[in-house]
């Protein structure tokens, strides 16, 4: 077991854990910020997308010691109200089927979307191709995306 | 508003019993708020008091309406489009409801469960006399309170009208009065065509919580002192535990115990959801996931092989001999014994006609022979349930399809009365049939009773994926006669499966062919199996709907044309007398596509490949458009056509459809869970293959059949024929059949 003071969604926080164990856990069981969700636990499917400094990142590989001091954005902290462009979006097209997946996708969107403003298909389908969505809304989030794109652009 | 007096069939007390509040009172408990901060304002606008006036909704003293959703939500949405019918035959506006999922009350609810594609077409008319029985005790309070009479009230968006004397009131002023009448037998529904929600696009009620990462899911369930727990399982179908060596990880950090539990007693007669291969599995117990996982990897079980036995199971009231056999099954077997089982003489389930003459006097026979694989649910929330169990209570929270048959494997086998057990359902990660075997609630709850502590058991991916109750494996070889004159004179179809066969031998094209003969047949297997978004139909479409578009070609015949032709004949001269589809309703899914997608214009480079089917009463019909890209295929787009009666909402349905076609083209394409020596040869998403956006179809487009037909199915209609769309645009992108799932290989690695 160690101490972490770690940087979650702006505020500070402090957690004691053992070292190895990743951010995943952290967030979902020692700061009850559940938003974040496990799917596989080896990289493969996305659900766990954070921001670690800006940059989408899988939680469940990362583990707590080597975050340090670096900004940890989850699910709870990309806006205040639900407000954030990609989240709009996601109301507005109605994305969720299950919704489980859903917190990753749109993690992983607002990443791309900080990044590259105005994505082509072929970035959306790349950048997301690491968030798997067994109720397939993948046409759905696509579209969200180019409309939270464009309402940013505006 | 014009109204039709239609008597309740399914009787007052789905209504009463649970309204001992009906005479009115407060009623607490606002566990919609639990999770959410309210602003100011929202706070301002709660109603001061709840009155309630059946099971399904309560009407504040402002008029707020809180309407119970009474079925679990996996993802259908039916959580906004149950609620929605209660608030149209109510008569109010949309933006003052506010849903509750409802617990399990077999007293209160009627058929609380996901499965079939059943939830609305069972609820329809429940729902509807929920919201019309409460719309009819506002009108008595109003008649009585204004002493007039009660045919002279009349509503609209909350309000109570009484026209001659012009005096209005909002529901929630009356609703005190209302609640202290008794429910009635009978109440007025409106007229389809006066209907202002059902068949109006409305939004996921859940929609920001799922957006902003609210806890929601059984995952996220979180209690004071909850304990984790997760199980260790024999890695192989036909093992079972013989001991276990846990020196090591009994003694890591924050390990709590270590034991083995039995899902289910000796001797117990397990119901048709019971399912379970692993009777003794190893429970370990410990403060936290992580913990628990490296004591999971730490433990040590030895196994020893099953010897073959037989249960007797019940299914609703009628017994069947389950056999499960000894042994380490390989897939490689399998597929060897289905072609050997195909060749013997079968079970015959259905003969029309002669169907050997007409095959002796057929100018050609086609024949092909279709095979699928064992696939996994993979749900993204792998299986989890929350248990408190104290004394002779106990309190489970989690994702689950069929509460009410589950609860009665719990009572039994935690030796607690059904009346003590409350089961509340959060939101499933994910269902697709898999959630209807809920072992693992037995489980956490057995843990939670040895702990006397509360226990969230989370399944681990691996766990999820091979620990599974699996869609069988199957093989169907098809024969068909063409006479000179191309005219389809005999078709006969041999099909079964491990374990289970897939024929449905009353489908289409049986009544459209003069000789006709189904036969099946069965393997038993230790593997376990069961619902799978549309169990047997997932794969038996495939089959047909491939084959009927072999056949159209050798006769020479346009796809769709051929098909409309049969079911000309199936509508106009049908043989046979036990045709389980209406062949007006199928044709017309098929027109309306050949329209939609503008059949017969060819494009440069797009293969195009159609299908249709009917199952869960729902008739679907599909275009899709494929090209090829660096060699691979890709779905350039999707064209759906659906019949499924009234639609309630609009775009939600388009979403269920568009997921049904996306799954099933990964499936179609990817899926398969293949073993050896009896372990599962994939335990996670690096060597199982799901699909990903960059191989979904690029658009979608999907519309409706206009029809008063009460609702049908939705989860489930579009995924079975898709399979087949694939398979027919593939064979004209490649040039030849595809035969064997899934089509683009048996290792295909996700990279
Ligand atoms: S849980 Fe991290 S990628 Fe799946
Ligand atoms: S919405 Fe269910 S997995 Fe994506």
């Amino acid at each position: 077991m160690a101490t972490y003071t770690l940087n979650i969604n702006g505020k500070e926080m402090q957690v004691e854990v053992d070292p190895s164990t990743p951010m995943l856990w952290v967030l979902r069981e020692h700061l009850q910020l559940v938003g974040t969700k496990y799917g596989c636990g080896i990289a493969q499917c996305g659900a766990c997308t954070i921001h670690l400094n800006g940059v989408a990142v899988r939680s469940c590989q990362l583990p707590v010691s080597a975050v340090g001091s670096q900004e940890v954005t989850s699910i709870e902290g990309l806006s205040e109200n639900g407000d954030h462009p990609v989240q709009k979006a996601w109301l507005e097209v109605d994305v969720p089927q299950c919704g489980y997946c859903q917190a990753g996708q749109i993690m992983s969107a607002a990443a791309l979307l900080k990044n590259n403003p105005n994505p082509g298909d072929a970035e959306i389908e790349g950048a997301m191709s690491g968030n798997i969505c067994r109720c397939g809304t993948y046409v759905r989030i696509k579209k969200a995306i180019k409309l939270a794109s464009q309402s940013s652009a505006s | 508003m014009a109204v039709s007096g239609i008597k309740t069939k399914i009787g007052r007390r789905a209504f009463i019993r649970n309204t001992s509040l009906a005479s009115g009172g407060l009623v607490l408990g606002f566990s919609w708020l639990a999770g959410c901060k309210m602003t100011p304002e929202e706070v301002d606008n709660l109603p001061r008091e709840w009155f309630k006036l059946n099971g399904y909704l309560k009407i504040g003293d402002n008029g707020l309406v809180t309407i119970m959703s009474p079925n679990p939500e996996g993802g259908q949405n039916v959580k906004t489009s149950m609620p929605m019918i209660v608030a149209e035959e109510l008569d109010v506006d949309w933006k003052d409801v506010i849903v509750e999922q409802a617990p399990l009350d077999t007293d209160a609810f009627t058929r609380q469960f996901i499965g079939g594609s059943q939830a609305i077409r069972r609820g329809w008319e429940s729902l509807r006399m929920a919201g019309a029985t409460a719309r009819q005790m506002l009108r008595e309070a109003a008649a009585q309170t204004w002493q007039v009479p009660v045919e002279e009230i009349t509503t609209g968006a909350g309000m109570l009208v009484h026209k001659g004397s012009s005096r209005s009131v909002g529901y929630g002023e009356m609703a005190s009065v209302a609640a202290k009448r008794t429910v009635p037998d009978e109440a007025p529904l409106k007229n389809l065509e006066d209907f202002k929600i059902i068949g109006t696009s409305r939004k996921n009620v859940d929609g920001l919580k799922i957006v902003t990462g609210k806890p929601l899911f059984g995952m996220d369930t979180e209690r004071e002192g909850m304990l984790i727990a997760m199980i260790v399982h024999p890695p192989a179908f036909g093992l079972k535990l013989k001991s276990v060596d846990d020196s090591s990880a009994r003694n890591m950090p924050g390990i709590r115990d270590i034991f083995t539990i039995k899902v289910f007693n000796e001797g117990y007669e397990k119901m048709f959801f019971d399912t379970r291969t692993f009777n003794e599995v190893v429970a370990i117990v410990g403060n936290s996931t992580w913990e628990v996982l490296q004591a999971k990897k730490a433990l040590k079980i030895e196994c020893e092989p099953i010897e073959s036995s037989t249960e007797t199971r019940d299914r609703f009231g009628s017994k069947w001999e389950q056999h499960t056999p000894a042994g380490l099954e390989s897939t490689n077997e399998h597929f060897a014994q289905m072609a050997a089982m195909a060749s013997k003489p079968a079970e015959v389930r259905r003969r029309d006609g002669n169907p050997e003459a007409a095959f002796k006097r057929a100018a050609k026979i086609v024949e092909a022979t279709y095979t699928a694989p064992f696939l996994a649910h993979n749900c993204m929330e792998p299986m989890n349930f929350f248990a408190e169990v104290n004394g002779d209570k106990a309190d489970l929270i989690g994702p689950l399809q069929k509460p009410e048959f589950t609860e009665q494997a719990l009572s039994e086998r935690l030796g607690i009365p059904l009346e003590n057990i409350d089961i509340k359902m959060t939101r499933l990660g994910g269902g697709y049939g898999r959630r209807s075997y809920a072992h693992w609630l037995v489980e956490a709850a057995l843990i939670s009773q040895r702990m006397m502590a509360p226990v969230k058991l989370v399944y681990t991916r691996e766990d999820d994926m091979t620990d599974g109750i699996y869609r069988p494996a199957y093989r169907a070889t098809y024969r068909a006669a063409l006479d000179a004159n191309n005219e389809l004179i005999g078709f006969h179809v041999n099909a079964g499966g491990i374990p289970e066969s897939p024929l449905e031998e009353n489908r289409f094209p049986a009544g459209a062919v003069a000789h006709y003969l189904a036969e099946d047949w069965t393997i038993d297997s230790n593997l376990t199996v069961g619902s799978f978004r549309a169990p047997r139909s997932n794969f038996i479409a495939c089959a047909e709907q491939s084959f009927l578009d072999e056949v159209a070609e050798a006769a020479g015949k346009d796809p769709i044309d051929f098909r409309l032709g049969l079911l000309e004949r199936a509508a106009q001269n049908p043989v046979g007398e036990n045709n389980d589809y209406d062949p007006l309703r199928y044709a017309g899914v098929l027109k309306l596509v050949k329209e939609k997608a503008g059949w017969g214009q060819q494009q440069e480079g797009v293969h195009r490949g159609v299908s249709a089917y009917f199952c869960h009463n729902s008739y679907a019909a599909q275009v899709l458009d494929m090209v090829i890209e660096n060699g691979q295929p890709r779905v350039q787009k999707v064209t759906c056509t659906l019949d499924c009666g009234i639609v309630v909402n609009p775009d939600s349905a388009k979403n269920m459809a568009e997921g049904g076609i996306v799954d099933g083209i990964g499936n179609a394409f990817f899926g398969e869970l293949t073993f050896k020596d009896g372990v599962p040869e994939k335990d996670n998403f690096d060597r199982y293959r799901m699909i990903r956006m960059g191989e979904a179809p690029r658009e979608i487009e999907v519309h409706f059949v206009k029809n008063d037909i009460d609702p049908t199915g939705l989860g489930e209609p579009t995924f079975p024929p898709i399979f087949a769309a694939v398979a027919n645009a593939l064979y004209r992108a490649k040039g030849h059949r595809y035969y064997d799932q899934p089509f683009l290989g048996r290792d295909a690695i996700s990279g």
